[in-house]
């Protein structure tokens, strides 16, 4: 069911998510991205370039929040914009899990255009960890 | 010390064709934990329109992370890709890319600036078939940490 731009209004909220990532998460990330920087998967590498521990790839924390909105809409293809600003990294210990909170809310419409701009705030325990996260996509009239 | 404000704006050679298989969309789409049947289903990505499956909005760094290598690590740039964190990345569609697509990528610079001793470079990376047809456009921003000060 196509949601349509008549049905929202600003200010409207996305159903808020939950995703938990851990360490496999990231070594899965790695392989099918191409992006094996150690920091993502070796301790030792992370804490030497001052890091407290294994941080996500951001662009798996990007792919991740970005599914609050796909997966409303159910096209992905629908999107024609999507930005973040990386601002706080997303620790990852080992045989730990690390939640992620994904909310997301109906910034402005554009009722001529078709569109929709929706902004994303993502948190791991309370704190954010991305800024500007924002996403333009289509939507049915 | 600081990155050369020259080098904003130079472009580099297009990237040699990739083409884009469903088994690598759905490897993808598992990797960032994304059950859409959109990724994996011909007859549901056709039910929206699309010609084959479609991949995850941020498949293109498939692409761009290494074509953008060109501009990254380049030596007579000479960004510390050691000290580099990923500061910010923006993703602008003409469509998704498609399964079957052949893909190319050029990489340009779009800007360099130092903040709070850091360098902050940010690549352009046009995504755009044999044909020439603009798919996406990356916009990937780099810092790195202390490289600024003398």
């Amino acid at each position: 069911m196509a949601i349509r731009i008549s049905d929202l209004a600003v200010g409207a909220e996305l159903p808020a998510r939950t995703f938990d990532i851990e360490r496999a998460s990231m070594i899965r990330y790695a392989g099918a991205s191409g992006d094996f920087n150690p920091i993502h998967w070796s301790q030792e590498q992370a804490t030497s370039v001052g890091l407290p521990n294994v941080i996500a790839h951001g662009m798996l924390t990007m792919a991740t929040v970005g599914r609050v909105v796909t997966d409303w809409l159910g096209d992905p293809g629908a999107v024609l914009e999507y930005g973040v600003r990386f601002t706080r990294p997303v620790v990852v210990a080992h045989g730990a899990v690390t939640t992620l909170t994904v909310t997301g809310k109906v910034r402005s419409l554009d009722e001529q255009a078709g569109t929709a701009v929706i902004d994303l705030s993502a948190s791991v325990d309370d704190q954010t960890v991305l800024s500007q996260a924002r996403m333009t996509v289509r939507l049915a009239r | 010390m600081a990155l050369d404000q020259s080098f904003v704006g130079r472009v580099y050679p297009a990237t040699a064709p990739y083409e884009v298989g469903r088994e690598k969309i759905r490897e993808f789409a598992e990797a960032i934990g994304d059950d859409n049947p959109v990724y994996r289903d011909r007859v549901a990505a056709q039910a929206l329109g699309y010609p084959d499956v479609i991949a995850p909005p941020t498949f293109p760094i498939v692409l761009s992370l290494g074509a953008a290598g060109a501009a990254t690590r380049d030596p007579a740039l000479g960004l510390d890709y050691d000290r580099v964190v990923h500061g910010e990345q923006r993703f602008s569609y003409n469509r998704p890319i498609t399964a079957g697509d052949v893909l190319q990528v050029t990489v340009s610079i779009e800007s360099i600036r130092a903040a709070a001793g850091n360098d902050i470079l940010t690549t352009r990376s046009e995504v755009r078939t044999a044909d020439g047809e603009l798919v996406v456009t990356a916009f990937s921003t780099l810092v790195a940490r202390g490289t600024a000060v003398q």
